[in-house]
């Protein structure tokens, strides 16, 4: 029954994490906290200067909180901000789906793995924070497919 | 001693299954399971005697008032209180910012020139004194009176082995106020409160002490407390949710301006202005909880006939039990005291290498209910430099073969993790 939570690719992303602490020439930063337990996520945006997005983070947490913020910076950098609406909108419906949608992998690649956690109510905030924290970068920053189209 | 295979048959809850096992039911710190006879009065009430009370002169209204001051008077005693020292309050919550709200509402009324009993009024150059130990219920209702008046909070440190670090000069002729919790929620520590009290009077200060996991673990009488109010609830001493305590001396509760206003806490009502019935009534607004004190007060005879002595023992024995087998598991770091000397039953731990989330998670995988996170007490976990931690809490239904299971839990969120897993950082 924890195989449904913790799948491989979770502990993987948990113990090997990807993007973590990485050095960007950061726009804005977000910080978010999960106040039931205390996981701290801080998420750096920046853009290269082809228009795709730099992503990075920070923070300490349970092996879901810190591998979804891997499996983000991993899915998310490079993207341009219109690329990356799709899977941040994916991400957000697998997470609310309470374990009752079939998650689409051409969009979410390794994310699909925390189809799982949206059965778990009290796991999905841990889940979801660092995801949370890029879309508050991305406003702070105007990287949003919305600010750059209109900017662009 | 009592038996708790037997008193186990009183607790339908404890015998059902969660995530397809028996769950073992280790998070009383929390809140408590109620026995059937404790939802029995609850029942009884509302089905032969339920009125509003303290209003009406009907025959249910007499029963029903009658019912709910004679459960005032079961707590009363079996906490060694008066019955006109007893405030229901929602929780623990609410009566420790009855008190504090008694400040600041003092202190306002003061600035406008309205006669007010001395001793609430706080302001710049005052102090109010806590501990690092608080859950938050203890520690914030103090920042906001601070940060309503002027005045400074200011607290007694901890050790490295999780107990009050109690330095002269933090009690001062500054403080106005002193509140100490009399056992840690998150640490289990059981603190010196007579101590500290006797402190707080002789500076001329006041004292209080947060009772919420002391009261439904061990014998207390508030008045060998040294205190001038007491708080704790009802839900974690097998009574109802919905129900707290504040316990408080009658010269001072009568000094008190009120908390909540409205009904039936008046004694006289004009159109410009009132005044207010004695304590408890005036802490009591509105129609108040009467099922849930009828409740708690079953619960207080319950425990009553378990005995307070033999409830404390049973615990005593338990937690020493938990500590000695969380000692023999490499990796695992118990957050407090590792000796039971005034030690009670909340154990927190932290495991190598695991998220205290993912401890949890996976100790509810084999059904056992264990509390994660920080326990509302922030700053402590942040004094042990810990995000959070995994908590064991017992109470008279649980015996050694829960810690056991509670053991093999953590054992196999360390297999699933990897014993000893270095996490890059």
């Amino acid at each position: 029954m924890s195989e449904d939570l913790y799948q491989e690719i979770i502990l993987d992303h948990y113990k090997n994490p990807r993007g973590k602490k990485v050095e960007i020439d950061s726009l804005a930063q977000s910080y978010q906290v999960n106040p039931t337990c205390g996981d701290e996520v801080t998420v750096e945006v920046g853009q290269n200067p082809d228009g795709t997005l730099l992503v990075s983070y920070d923070g300490q947490g349970c092996s879901i909180s810190q591998a979804s913020a891997s499996v983000m910076s991993e899915l998310i950098n490079g993207k341009t901000p219109a690329e990356a609406a799709p899977i941040q909108k994916a991400f957000m419906e697998l997470m609310k789906s309470k374990g009752q949608l079939e998650p689409d992998e051409e969009v979410l690649e390794d994310a699909i793995a925390f189809a799982g956690v949206s059965k778990y109510p009290a796991r999905i905030k841990c889940a979801l924070i660092s995801w949370m924290a890029l879309a508050d970068a991305q406003i702070k920053a105007q990287l949003t497919a919305a600010t750059t189209q209109r900017n662009g | 001693m009592f038996d708790v295979n037997k008193l186990r048959a009183d607790f339908p809850i404890l015998s059902r299954e969660v995530r397809g096992v028996p769950l073992v039911y280790l998070d009383s710190g929390a809140t408590s399971q109620k026995p059937t006879q404790v939802l029995d009065a609850e029942r009884h009430f509302y089905e032969t005697s339920n009125a509003a009370v303290h209003r009406g002169a009907h025959a249910l209204a007499e029963e029903a008032t009658d019912a709910y001051e004679a459960a005032r008077q079961t707590i009363a005693s079996f906490v060694g209180a008066k019955i006109e020292e007893i405030v229901f309050t929602k929780n623990a919550t609410e009566g420790i910012n009855l008190v504090a709200y008694a400040f600041s509402n003092a202190t306002d009324k003061a600035r406008q020139g309205i006669e007010v009993d001395r001793r609430f009024v706080v302001g710049p150059g005052d102090s109010i004194v806590v501990t690092e130990m608080e859950h938050h219920a203890n520690l914030i209702p103090w920042q906001e009176l601070c940060a309503k008046t002027g005045a400074t909070l200011k607290w007694f440190g901890l050790t490295e082995e999780g107990r009050l670090d109690i330095q002269p000069g933090v009690i001062d002729s500054t403080t106005k106020f002193v509140s100490v919790v009399h056992q840690s929620n998150l640490l289990g520590t059981i603190n010196p409160v007579k101590e500290i009290m006797d402190m707080a009077h002789a500076v001329g200060a006041l004292g209080m002490v947060d009772l919420c996991q002391s009261v439904p673990h061990m014998p207390v009488n508030v008045h060998e407390l040294g205190a001038d109010f007491a708080s704790w609830s009802g839900h974690k001493m097998l009574g109802p949710t919905g129900i707290g305590i504040l316990w408080g001396k009658s010269d001072l509760l009568n000094a008190m301006p009120p908390f909540l206003s409205g009904g039936s806490m008046i004694e006289m009502v004009h159109m410009d202005h009132s005044t207010y019935a004695p304590a408890p009534q005036r802490f009591e607004a509105g129609v108040p909880m009467a099922a849930q004190a009828i409740g708690l007060a079953r619960a207080c005879d319950y425990l009553s006939e378990l005995g307070m002595d033999n409830v404390f023992l049973h615990e005593q024995e338990l937690t020493a039990y938990a500590l000695e087998e969380l000692a023999k598991i490499p990796g695992v770091r118990v957050i407090g005291p590792t000796d039971m000397r005034d030690r009670g039953s909340a154990v927190s731990f932290v495991v190598d290498g695991i998220h205290p989330h993912d401890v949890g998670h996976l100790m509810d995988a084999k059904g056992v209910a264990v509390r994660v996170g920080h326990h509302c007490c922030w700053p402590t976990c942040r004094r042990f430099d810990v995000p959070a931690t995994t908590r064991i809490t017992t109470y008279i239904y649980n015996d050694k073969s829960d810690i056991d299971q509670a053991v093999a839990g953590i054992k196999s969120a360390q297999e699933f993790f990897g014993s000893g897993i270095a996490v890059s950082a």
